[in-house]
């Protein structure tokens, strides 16, 4: 199959600071002298963070490995998961059309992308926000038809859900992914037959779709902020004692965040950090180094103020970080608590300390 | 059916605690140091005696696979390499394994790689399984917080770190060489055997590499004892299963069966039968796309393991059933499967890079009746020349489900010539 790079190419790339540090921490998997064996997880990397791969990608990542550029090409345009053009702004929608999900109605779904996106595959939408391909088997056969959106898989699709998903997507909401029929998972629908003592007490999501709704990044570019880079193989003399402290886990509370509107009220806030400095608060599970930043911008420098944030506190402070619900979801204030009084969360114990 | 406390993945619909503190619950992660204490000629003995063939789908022998790998070190490090490239079609097994029941997995390949004098093992997880690669590193990074990896994994003595790395979309980086060359950075192309991965592997160096399910048996495998594993289906065919059926089934699902289950069983106790009553069917794929299909005068006495499927000219793969009913033309379901082969031959060898085209297009064409019915012979032909001929196995998948097709159905694609019907549109991509 014929794959080559696009005529219009950006003048550059870089890494977010994040991703540049996720990328380093890649490499500690491989002996010394086979970083090469980074090249796909980093140039993935690369086209999560801009939605494709563009030749200054492939440049800097070959650059970064030691590698030549006609290597790093070889893989690029060998893997199909690889976009080398642009895709549309919000989605790029992947339909499994292998066998399974061809006889369940994939047929349908491809339809609906070619009336709706655009005609041929790869093509943007005339508004810019989707496009579309025909995938070879996704590896959820049992939950056919489905299609991959971002990261994340809609399983057991209806041409009408699939509609409805599409609205959403176009209307800025990421629908839940997983089955959309009332499965669960890989069960048979309407309930396990095999293991069904488990039925009664599960969480209200399978793995997947957990993740998917706790980090909300399903179709996001990534910077590197999402999930906490950890190298627990990497040993260094101080890590001893971080294992020998059983860490004191908490439950996520998993009551679904506050939809209603909330007044919002200011809280306290600080035009500085006060003496001694501020706190690390990318040591809270939701917070990276940008929304750091941001915190501070908006004048929070210390646990102890987060800890304290009423409902229409927070709801004030939800309002300027444009990551709707997180503060709930997360339950930073919580977290804050614990910290604030010298304690280790689940999350702190394993974030990288500063300093 | 198999009981509830036969079952060794007991977390596969994800309903129980998935994390460390819910797997030690179920019973993973006990008496792992013991396990390993006694020592390495005994867990490969113990692995041969439960019968247990590989779950990837050739079906080799799991304990005469690690006795392959050198027993001294000659300087260079031994290697495992756990083959989570699931893209077989049909096949969606392992998923559930790494996101619902890791710990099974980790687990398991601490004990391998012990068993095979390996201190490093690496997973290659499919690219799109992004929220299990996700899953599976938290359950990773879960062990290395608990001291069950690292140095002194478990207390066990045995120093062992276990690396996720992942593939971009490419089914031929299941083959276990194509996934070696794409572990270390480059495309997918699998290479020539031997010398085999046991003699140079990843980096030139002792490798053996095992299908997820394979790794993950094997704790439970070592507690409960090869002779209770090897109690379970028919002699040479031993053990449990994770069947994943998918279709024109009632209610599709993955679960985990005692070998040998007839088809039947299978589909009417899990998955709530065949669309439309049993007599509905049309054909069944038994082992994902690479194995013929069985027509529906055959799936009334078939046993699903890999003797009695082999002996069927067809084979139980990875256990992934794809179930068509009366609705299905069967003709366009094997030209889709060929469309797929064509997408995914690496075009290292030359009978499959264009054997693949040709065979797509001429199934094409019987699609829709527009061939002469010479040329089923000539496609038969084909299949053929390109079986056999090339470095890996792909050529081969490709070419059975062709001659399946043929075998079984040839009245059908001579009434469709004859009677030039055919369907009205098949997407020509």
């Amino acid at each position: 199959m014929l794959r080559r790079l696009h005529h219009t190419q950006p003048e550059t790339f870089a890494f977010t600071p994040a991703n540049q540090a996720w990328a380093e921490g890649q490499l500690t998997k491989f002996p010394e002298g086979r970083q090469a064996s980074g090249v796909i997880p980093l140039l993935w990397r690369a086209q999560e963070q801009e939605g494709w791969l563009t030749q200054p990608a492939l440049e800097y990542i070959a650059d970064m490995l030691g590698m030549a550029y006609i290597r790093v090409l070889e893989v690029a345009t060998f893997y199909f998961m690889f976009q080398l053009q642009p895709v549309g702004s919000v989605a790029h929608i992947q339909v499994c059309g292998t066998l399974s999900c061809m006889i369940c109605g994939a047929e349908d779904l491809i339809g609906i992308c070619k009336d709706r996106i655009a005609a041929n595959a790869h093509e943007i939408s005339a508004d810019g926000k989707f496009s579309w391909e025909e995938v070879e088997c996704l590896g959820a056969c049992t939950n056919a038809p489905m299609v991959q959106v971002g990261k994340d898989y809609y399983e057991d699709l209806s041409a009408e859900r699939f509609n409805e998903i599409l609205d959403e997507l176009a209307a800025g909401k990421v629908p839940t992914p997983g089955p959309q029929n009332g499965r669960y998972a890989a069960e048979p629908l309407g309930g396990a037959i095999a293991l069904a003592e488990y039925e009664a007490g599960k969480a209200p999501l399978n793995a997947s779709a957990t993740l998917a709704t706790d980090i909300g990044d399903t179709i996001k570019r990534i910077d590197g902020t999402e999930v906490p880079l950890l190298t627990p193989w990497v040993r260094k003399a101080a890590a001893a004692d971080v294992v020998a402290k059983k860490p004191e886990t908490k439950k996520r509370d998993t009551k679904p965040a506050e939809t209603q509107t909330v007044a919002e009220a200011e809280p306290e806030i600080l035009s500085a950090a006060r003496d001694g400095g501020a706190d690390d608060l990318k040591l809270i599970k939701g917070v990276g180094p940008k929304l750091e930043g941001v915190l501070n911008d908006l004048g929070f420098y210390h646990f102890d103020q987060i800890e304290n944030w009423s409902a229409e506190q927070i709801e004030w402070v939800d309002n300027r970080l444009k990551f709707k619900g997180r503060i709930v979801r997360d339950n930073w204030t919580e977290q804050a608590r614990i910290l604030a009084s010298g304690g280790e969360t689940a999350f702190s114990k394993k974030a990288p300390k500063e300093g | 059916m198999l009981a509830d406390q036969d079952r060794i993945f007991t977390n596969i619909y994800g309903m129980h605690d998935r994390s460390l503190a819910g797997a030690r619950q179920r019973g993973h992660w006990d008496g792992t140091a013991g396990i390993i204490k006694k020592g390495r000629d005994w867990i490969v003995s113990e692995m041969k005696e439960s019968g247990l063939r590989g779950r990837g789908g050739a079906g080799f022998p799991t304990g005469l696979k690690w006795s392959f790998m050198p027993k001294e070190s000659d300087g260079r490090p031994s290697y495992l390499v756990i083959n989570a490239d699931e893209s077989e079609p049909g096949t969606c097994k392992d998923r559930e394994i790494m996101r619902h029941d890791p710990h099974t997995l980790i687990e398991g390949a601490l004990i391998a790689s012990f068993a095979m004098n390996a201190n490093t093992a690496y997973i290659y997880i499919r690219g799109e399984f992004i929220r299990e690669r996700e899953a599976l590193q938290a359950a990773i990074d879960e062990c290395y917080a608990a001291g069950l990896l690292g140095k002194n994994a478990a207390k066990s003595g045995w120093d062992f770190d276990l690396f996720l790395s992942h593939g971009a979309g490419a089914y031929i980086c299941g083959e276990e060489t194509a996934l070696l060359e794409s572990l270390e950075g480059k495309k997918g192309m699998p290479r020539m055997k031997p010398p085999f991965p046991a003699g140079a592997g990843l980096y030139g160096c002792p490798t053996t590499v095992n299908n997820v399910e394979s790794i993950a048996v094997v704790p439970t495998i070592l507690r409960r004892g090869a002779a209770w594993f090897s109690s379970m289906g028919n002699p040479n065919n031993a053990g449990t299963k994770l069947f994943a059926i998918s279709g024109h089934v009632n209610r599709p699902c993955v679960v985990e069966e005692e070998m040998s289950i007839p088809l039947r069983e299978l589909l009417e106790k899990h998955c709530g039968g065949v669309r439309g009553g049993w007599g509905n069917l049309k054909a069944v794929i038994p082992g994902g796309s690479s194995v013929q299909l069985l027509p529906h005068t055959v799936c009334d006495e078939a046993i699903m393991d890999f003797d009695w499927l082999r002996g069927q000219q067809s084979g139980l793969g990875t256990a992934a059933v794809i179930v068509m009913d009366q609705s299905v033309d069967v003709i366009k379901a094997i030209w889709r499967l060929s469309a797929f082969y064509k997408h995914e031959s690496c075009g290292q060898c030359t009978p499959c890079r264009e054997g693949t085209g040709w065979m797509m297009r001429v199934m094409e064409r019987l699609v829709k009746g527009e061939a002469e019915p010479e040329e089923i012979d000539m496609l038969w032909d084909v299949t053929k020349q390109v079986e056999g001929h090339t470095i890996c196995a792909l050529g081969d998948a490709a070419a059975w489900p062709i001659q399946g097709l043929i075998r079984h159905y040839r009245d059908e694609i001579e009434d469709r010539i004859k009677h030039k019907r055919g369907v009205s549109a098949v997407a020509a991509e």
